[in-house]
Order: structure tokens, then C-alpha cells, then sequence
């Protein structure tokens, strides 16, 4: 069972996932075991986000601090985002493809 | 969508099973290989399958799901799967895991390999092996389970679900749990192949199918997030089709060890089919205009009561190979459908089948 995600946790993606453009179809998504997830344009910057590839003196990203960088992104306000991208990060850890 | 003969409007595929071999040095009676295994000598050579590959990543492929008989007989399996990850393919094993350890684990994830499917037959090591008649073959399984997790892979649990086992199918997902799997797959025996000769000594009663239903459900909210549960309900006690394959020659093409392109593992068993080769004629040709690949494409093909069934491009009339092995005539509705004439049938091979006598288990066997 697994509660829901906060903006404390660090997300990564889940063993066996990749994230990879299709080459013939041109949209991006997560590939895992026996799966696929397409990414809409927002779900690709959220895992893009939450996934960051942090410097290699400091801890990896938070998912407050990924919300936070999208934010900035698309100058949107930040509660307004927060929700959506919690609820979507949920949603892919309920299928597999991140992990915390 | 029709299709008649044009690529107009024909989707990519999205998947290949690339059967490298039907050696296998398990012997379960559940076996979905033909009765007719292909020889060694007949397998597709290292730069033939290299070329599939290329052909199949060109072709829109992304994921290839490397199997057989046992994949890992072939020792050419870590090239495959390096030339399969470069050509942009994601790159699954299907596996028995006994022919495998953890040096070889740790090559084929250095080749690219992304997740390891490991089926078991039970969860108690006599009754796994009474199953695969392959002596020692769960505390290996186990071992390189374990060892798939720990060089950093993701890992499957393939739950092979018939009579003798269904009553363990929460000790299934608990071993699942405990070798940190990240996906069980709880699949109920298809009966074609070795396994339709030996579905009266196979299939489950109906109570048992309700009973172990009602532990996978239950079983369900506390493993969300934790282990990705994929379970597959039994056809015969069901009153709709599955989309098989997704449809026929909509999203996934199958290559035979000997180089056969099948639109699934089973469909050597309907007659009057004929099969491109790889080595006769490219992949994409096959896909878009093989005489096998349209035969049961798109709806154009399908009899009453699929062709006024407002559910036809659901599921596309259901499972070819099971109207064949159940009615005789592939053409004909999935009897699993409970608008198929033929649905009374059933009841009675499950009733019949499903009974709790004892009969003897054929094992799958090489003879060539």
C-alpha cells in the first residue's frame, strides 16, 4: 500500500524504465516491462522535472523542488500545478514506471 | 478501419516475439509450442536475426520480448539483445531462468537487457517440478530471480496458472514480494499447443477459478505501487473475448526460431494458413500485405455475430486459434463470446475438463 506522494519524496524511474522518443512515431514515453506509457507534452516536463539529473555534489531533486522548477518553467502559479503534478506522479508510481 | 490489401490506415506494430529456439530443457505440459518443434539445424542464424531486428525498429517495433523453447540455449543471446538495444528496441527475456547465473545476468544486462520474465510452475519445489518434469529446477529459478533484482534489472514473476496450483496464488504473489519483483504476471494456461493435449489433466475447476479470482481482487489495493499486478482471466469460464493480440495483425507479429512470421504463437495451428520467412521477403512487406497477416485483420473477414456486434473493434472477434481448437473452424466467433452459438461448448469442456480426476500430464517432448 502506498500512500499518497509528497513533496518531500524523491521519485527516480522504476527498474527496467526508460524514457525514449519514438523514432517512428515522434511522441515521447516510458518503456517498461511489457509496457509503455505516452507522454503529453506536460507529463514529459513533469518527469523530466522530478527526474533532473542533480549535480553530483548534491542530493537529488525533491519533488517540492521539481514543482517548484516547473513552476518557473511555464511561469504558471505554483499551487495551481502542485496538485496536478502530484496526482500524475501517483498515478505513475501506482503503474510502475517511477518509484520512490 | 478496412484494410483490403492497402497499407492505407495500417498501424505499426508495437511488438515482436522473437522466438530464438524451441530447445528448452523443461518439459511442461502446458507448453503453447507447437507439436511440431523446429530443429536446431533449422534456427535462424545470428545476422538473420540481426536484420530482423534492424527491420523491426524501422518498422515503428519498440519493445522485443526475446523467447521460445528457452532463449538462453542460444549462445548468441547477448549479441542479439546489444543489437537489439542499439537499433532503439526495448529489450525483454522470457525465460525458464535454468540454464542461466548471475555472470551471464550480469552480460546480458551489460548487452542492454532492460527486464527478465521468469515463469515458475508452483510455489512448492514437487509441484513445480512434476509440472516442468525438470528435477532442481525451482532453487535455481529462485536463485537467479534473485540475482536479476540484485544486478539491477527489472524482474517478472510469470504465475503459470492451471489445476494443480490455483489454490497458491497468494503464495505466488508473496514470492513475488519477497524476491522484489516488480510485476507478477498471474496468466491462466491457454490450451493450445502441448496444453490442449493435456487440458483435462490442466484445467481448474470453476470454483477454483472463483476462489482464486476472489483472492487476486483482494489482494489488489495493498500491492498497488508495490508489485504491478497483470492477470489474465481465464477464457473458458468468461462471457466476452479478449482482444487477442490486441487484434489480429494490429500490434504484434511473432517470428518462429526457423524464421516464420506469425501474427501469434499459436496460429501455426490453423490450416490453410501460409507464413512469410523473414529470409523471402521484407518485414514490413509482411506485416502490411502477408496472406496471413489479412486473413483475420480488421473486420472485414468476420461472420454474424461479430459483424453487427457493436463491440467488434474491441475485440476483434476474439481468439482465432480458440474458435479453431474449440469449434473446429477458425472463422468462426470466439466461442468465449456468449452470442457465439457455439458458447454451450464451454460449459461442458470445463465441466468435463475441470473435473478433480486425476489424468495423466503428456509431457511437451522433441520428436523430430
Amino acid at each position: 500500500m502506498t500512500d499518497g506522494v509528497t513533496e518531500e519524496d524523491r521519485v527516480r524511474l522504476a527498474p527496467g524504465v526508460m524514457l525514449r522518443q519514438d523514432r517512428v512515431r515522434g511522441h515521447w514515453q516510458l518503456l517498461g516491462p511489457e509496457r509503455v506509457l505516452i507522454l503529453d507534452e506536460v507529463a514529459l516536463e513533469v518527469v523530466r522535472a522530478v527526474t533532473a539529473q542533480p549535480q553530483t555534489d548534491q542530493p537529488p531533486v525533491t519533488v517540492g523542488m521539481a514543482i517548484g522548477a516547473l513552476a518557473a518553467q511555464f511561469d504558471a502559479p505554483r499551487d495551481e500545478i502542485a496538485a496536478d503534478v502530484l496526482e500524475l506522479l501517483g498515478d505513475m508510481i501506482a503503474k510502475g514506471f517511477l518509484t520512490r | 478501419m478496412t484494410f483490403c490489401g492497402a497499407t492505407i490506415g495500417l498501424e505499426p506494430p508495437l511488438a515482436l516475439l522473437a522466438e530464438l529456439t524451441h530447445r528448452c530443457p523443461l518439459r511442461c505440459a502446458y507448453c503453447s509450442n507447437p507439436l511440431a518443434l523446429d530443429p536446431a539445424s533449422r534456427e535462424l542464424d545470428t545476422a538473420a536475426w540481426c536484420r530482423v531486428l534492424d527491420e523491426a525498429a524501422d518498422l515503428g517495433i519498440i519493445q522485443v520480448h526475446f523467447s521460445g523453447g528457452e532463449p538462453t540455449a542460444r549462445k548468441d543471446l547477448e549479441a542479439l539483445i546489444a543489437h537489439a538495444t542499439a537499433a532503439g528496441l526495448y529489450a525483454n527475456l522470457i525465460t525458464s531462468a535454468v540454464l542461466l547465473d548471475r555472470a551471464r545476468l550480469e552480460r546480458l544486462r551489460n548487452a542492454g537487457l532492460q527486464h527478465v520474465q521468469i515463469g515458475f510452475q508452483d510455489t512448492q519445489p514437487a509441484k513445480a517440478e512434476l509440472i516442468s518434469g525438470f528435477p532442481g529446477g525451482q532453487a535455481k529459478k529462485l536463485e537467479v530471480a534473485r540475482a536479476v533484482t540484485d544486478v539491477g534489472m527489472a524482474l517478472t514473476v510469470n504465475a503459470i496458472v492451471q489445476r494443480h496450483n490455483i489454490d497458491r496464488v497468494d503464495d505466488f504473489i508473496d514470492m513475488a514480494l519477497e524476491l522484489k519483483a516488480g510485476r507478477i504476471e498471474i496468466a491462466n494456461v491457454q490450451y493450445y499447443g502441448w496444453a490442449l493435449k493435456n487440458r483435462a489433466a490442466l484445467m481448474p475447476t470453476r470454483e477454483q477459478l472463483v476462489h482464486m479470482d476472489e483472492r487476486v481482487r483482494a489482494r489488489l489495493p495493498e500491492l498497488k505501487g508495490q508489485l504491478v499486478v497483470d492477470y489474465v482471466v481465464p477464457d473458458y469460464y468468461a462471457k466476452r473475448p479478449k482482444a487477442c493480440m490486441g487484434g489480429w495483425g494490429r500490434k504484434f507479429l511473432n517470428v518462429t526460431p526457423s524464421g516464420s512470421v506469425l501474427p501469434c504463437h499459436a496460429a501455426e495451428t490453423i490450416p490453410g494458413m501460409t507464413f512469410d520467412r523473414v529470409t523471402e521477403r521484407p518485414l514490413a512487406d509482411i506485416w502490411a500485405n502477408s496472406a496471413a497477416f489479412q486473413r483475420y485483420r480488421g473486420t472485414d473477414w468476420m461472420p454474424q455475430p461479430c459483424r453487427s456486434c457493436d463491440q467488434k473493434e474491441i475485440d476483434w472477434g476474439g481468439c482465432r486459434c480458440q474458435a479453431l481448437a474449440l469449434t473446429g473452424n477458425a472463422d468462426n466467433t470466439d466461442p468465449v463470446c456468449d452470442l457465439s452459438e457455439h458458447h454451450g461448448l464451454l460449459a461442458e469442456i470445463a465441466a468435463e475438463d475441470g473435473g478433480t480426476a486425476e489424468a495423466p500430464i503428456t509431457y511437451r517432448s522433441f520428436s523430430l
